[in-house]
C-alpha cells in the first residue's frame, strides 16, 4: 500500500514538470561548505604550504643568493643550542600562563554562573570582555606603567608604607606572564563558563545533600563536569602563548627573549624567512606531540 | 529513622511571603505528602527541611536536634529530585558510593554497601554503567539507592516522579512505597499530584498560599475537607451556599439541605461541598437532599460517566456515576439528585 503510493508519487513527479527533484544530499552539503573551505584553502593553506616551501631553502628567495634545497634550517635547534633554552622558556611561559589562566578563569567563570541577581551577569561579563575589545599594544603598554619602577604600583605601596623599597617586576618573566595571563584569561572564562552553565543546580544539591563540602563539590563534580571547557580554553590559550612576541617584548625586555620573537626577528630583522619557517613548523610539531600526549592520557583518564 | 519537626517556620522573598508560621510534626518512618498548586510553598518548605534554605523565623528539628543552622551537608538526609540529578561522569556505583565516600566509608566496606542498594533497587549488576546508558525510570531508582544508601534520618523527595511517563510513574510509586517501608525512613513528598499524594502518603498535607490548610491521613483529608480550597483541590466537589436556618441550610433558591457537619449558628453564611461521586441520580432515592437539574454534559470514560449539570437557577454541578447498567443519560433531560448529609461537608470560605 505505502509502496504503491510511493511507485505513484514518483511516476507523477516525472510526468509533472513542476515538481522537482530535491537536489542529492552532497551537492547541497558541498555548496554550504565550498564558501568556508574555499577561504580557508586560499588564506590558510596556501600561505602555510608557501611557508613550508620556504623552510626547505637555503636563503630567503628574494635576494641575490641562489637559492637551494636544504634540510639544515631544522637543525638549528642542533646547531645554536641557545634555541633549546629560548624553546624550553617559551614553553615554561606558556605552562604557566595556562596554568593562571586555568584557576583564574575556571574561578571566574564559577562566580559568573552563580551570579543570578538582576543584571550582575551581564556586567561581569562585559567586564570580563572589556581586555578583548582594548588594543593589545595598549594594554601591554599599560601595564608598563603600571609595572615600573616608581609606577603606579610602587606610588600606592609608598603611599601606605613610605619606606619600602621598589617592587617593580617589569622586564622579569613575572610581568611577561602577567600581561599574558590578563590578555588571554577571557578566553578561559568563557570555555569554562559555557562548561559549567551546563551543569543542573540539582546536581550540586544532590551532591550538598550526601555530604559534600564546597571543596568536594569543586574537585568531585565541578571540575570533572567542566574539563571539556578547561581543556578547550587550556589549548586556545597555549598554542598563541608559546607564539607570542608581543608581550615579551614591551613586558620582559631583555628576558623576553622567546620562540615568538626570535622567529619575528628571523623575519623582520634577521631576513632569514627559510629559518622563522622551519622554527614555526619545528614549534607547531612540538605543540602537536604535547596536545597529542595530553589527549591520550585524557581519553585514558575517562575510559577508566 | 527519626521525627521532623517545624516550628512557626516563615520565609518571604522580598515584599512576597512564601511561608506563614508553618507548623508541623513528621513522624517517625510515616509518609507525607506536601500537596499543593505551583506557589503554595510546597518545595519551599522541603527545602527549607533539607537546608538548602534558610527560613526567616523558626526552627526545623531532626530529631532532637535543632538543625536550623546547619548547613546541608552537615543533616544527613537523602533527597531525591525531579531531574534525577545523578552525576553524569561517575558510573552508577560511584554514584551510589559518592556519600558513603563523603562518611568515611571505603573499599570493600562501601562496596557491599553500594551492591545492597542496588540490590534493593533492582538494579543489581548496573554498577559500571554510566547513568546516561539507563532509562530515565532506572536513573530514578538510582537516584533513590544513592539517597537511601547513607542510611538518612529522613528522605526528602522533589516531585522525583513528575518526568516519568504514566505507567513507570505507577511502576515507581510502588517500588518507593516498598523501599520506603522496608527502610523505615520518615519521608516527606512534595508533589501537586493528587492521587499520587493519595495513593503513597500516611499523611496528606494541602498547602494554599504559603499556609498548611489541612494535614491528616489521605481517607480524612479527602472524606471532610475543612476549607473550600481543600475540597477544591483534592479531587473534585461541588459547592452550595446558603444560610443556616434550624440546623439545616437554606439555599438561595429555597431548597433546604441537610448536613452532619456542625454548623454555625442560625442566620450565618456557610459554604457546603458534596463530592461527584456522592450524588446519585435515583429518583426514588429516599435521601433528604434533593436537587432537580438538566444535563449538559455527558463525558463517557468507561467505567465512570461524568455529568456536568445546572440547577434551574443556574448552579454548576457535577456528578461521576459508575456505569453498572450502561445505561447513558441524554444531555438535556432533567434528573433529580440526591445524596447523604453525611456526605454534606460544611467548609470555610
Amino acid at each position: 500500500m505505502q509502496n504503491d503510493q510511493l511507485a505513484l508519487a514518483q511516476t507523477r513527479g516525472s510526468v509533472d514538470p513542476r515538481v522537482k527533484r530535491p537536489l542529492p544530499a552532497w551537492v547541497s552539503t558541498t555548496a554550504l561548505l565550498l564558501p568556508t573551505y574555499g577561504w580557508l584553502t586560499i588564506a590558510i593553506f596556501l600561505p602555510l604550504l608557501t611557508m613550508l616551501a620556504f623552510s626547505f631553502m637555503s636563503a630567503t628567495p628574494m635576494g641575490k643568493t641562489p637559492v637551494e634545497f636544504t634540510l639544515k634550517q631544522y637543525r638549528a635547534f642542533i646547531d645554536q643550542p641557545y634555541l633549546l633554552r629560548i624553546g624550553f622558556n617559551s614553553l615554561m611561559m606558556g605552562f604557566w600562563t595556562t596554568l593562571f589562566c586555568a584557576i583564574l578563569g575556571f574561578l571566574a567563570a564559577v562566580a559568573l554562573v552563580r551570579a543570578t541577581v538582576g543584571k550582575t551577569r551581564e556586567t561581569l561579563l562585559v567586564l570580563i570582555l572589556l581586555p578583548f575589545w582594548t588594543n593589545g599594544l595598549v594594554r601591554v603598554f599599560s601595564w608598563t606603567m603600571v609595572l615600573r619602577e616608581n609606577g603606579f604600583l610602587d606610588n600606592i605601596l609608598h603611599m601606605v608604607v613610605p619606606d619600602a623599597g621598589s617592587i617593580s617586576i617589569l622586564y622579569t618573566r613575572y610581568a611577561v606572564v602577567l600581561g599574558l595571563v590578563h590578555g588571554y584569561l577571557p578566553y578561559m572564562i568563557l570555555t569554562c563558563y559555557i562548561a559549567l552553565v551546563t551543569i543542573d543546580d540539582a546536581i550540586i544539591e544532590a551532591a550538598a545533600s550526601l555530604g559534600a563540602r564546597w571543596w568536594t563539590i569543586l574537585y568531585k563534580i565541578l571540575i570533572p563536569m567542566a574539563a571539556p571547557g578547561l581543556i578547550s580554553g587550556a589549548v586556545l590559550i597555549f598554542i598563541p602563548v608559546i607564539g607570542s612576541f608581543m608581550e615579551p617584548r614591551i613586558l620582559g625586555g631583555r628576558v623576553g627573549v622567546t620562540m615568538g620573537t626570535v622567529i619575528e626577528d628571523q623575519f623582520t630583522q634577521a631576513f632569514n624567512w627559510p629559518l622563522g619557517a622551519s622554527l614555526s613548523f619545528t614549534l607547531l610539531a612540538v605543540v602537536l606531540a604535547i596536545f597529542a600526549t595530553f589527549s591520550g592520557v585524557l581519553r585514558g583518564r575517562t575510559a577508566g | 529513622m527519626t521525627n521532623v519537626k517545624v516550628k512557626s517556620v516563615a520565609k518571604t522573598y522580598g515584599p512576597i511571603p512564601v511561608l506563614t508560621d508553618i507548623s508541623t510534626e513528621f513522624q517517625e518512618g510515616s509518609f507525607t505528602s506536601l500537596l499543593g498548586p505551583s506557589g503554595s510553598g510546597k518545595t519551599t518548605l522541603l527545602r527549607i527541611i533539607a537546608g538548602f534554605i534558610k527560613p526567616d523565623e523558626g526552627v526545623v528539628m531532626i530529631g532532637n536536634s535543632d538543625v536550623t543552622n546547619v548547613p546541608v551537608w552537615g543533616r544527613n538526609i537523602g533527597m531525591m529530585f525531579q531531574s534525577y540529578a545523578l552525576f553524569p561522569h561517575m558510573t552508577i556505583a560511584q554514584n551510589v558510593a559518592f556519600g558513603l565516600e563523603r562518611r568515611g566509608i571505603k573499599g570493600e566496606a562501601a562496596r557491599k554497601e553500594v551492591d545492597r542498594a542496588l540490590e534493593m533497587v533492582r538494579l543489581s549488576g548496573f554498577g559500571d554503567r554510566l547513568p546516561k546508558q539507563l532509562s530515565g525510570g532506572q536513573q530514578q531508582r538510582v537516584a533513590l539507592a544513592r539517597a537511601i544508601v547513607i542510611k538518612p534520618s529522613v528522605l526528602l523527595l522533589d516531585e522525583p516522579l513528575s518526568a516519568l511517563d504514566r505507567r513507570l510513574r505507577q511502576e515507581m510509586q510502588v517500588e518507593l512505597l516498598r523501599i520506603q517501608r522496608e527502610s523505615g525512613l520518615t519521608t516527606i513528598f512534595v508533589t501537586h499530584d493528587q492521587e499520587e499524594a493519595l495513593t503513597l502518603s500516611d499523611k496528606v498535607a494541602i498547602l494554599d498560599r504559603g499556609r498548611i490548610v489541612q494535614i491528616g491521613d489521605p481517607e480524612t483529608v479527602y472524606e471532610k475537607p475543612l476549607t473550600r480550597f481543600a475540597a477544591e483541590f483534592l479531587g473534585d466537589s461541588n459547592f452550595l451556599s446558603g444560610k443556616v436556618e434550624n440546623g439545616a441550610v437554606r439555599l438561595s433558591n429555597g431548597t433546604v439541605v441537610r448536613s452532619d457537619s456542625a454548623l454555625p449558628g442560625n442566620g450565618a453564611d456557610v459554604t457546603l461541598a458534596i463530592r461527584p461521586e456522592k450524588m446519585s441520580l435515583v429518583t426514588a432515592d429516599t435521601q433528604p437532599n434533593k436537587l432537580s437539574a438538566r444535563i449538559t454534559t455527558v463525558i463517557y470514560a468507561g467505567p465512570v460517566l461524568s455529568y456536568i449539570l445546572e440547577t434551574p437557577d443556574g448552579l454548576p454541578l457535577k456528578l461521576f456515576a459508575q456505569n453498572r447498567d450502561g445505561r447513558v443519560l441524554r444531555e438535556g433531560e432533567t434528573v433529580s439528585l440526591s445524596w447523604s448529609p453525611e456526605h454534606t461537608i460544611a467548609v470555610a470560605n
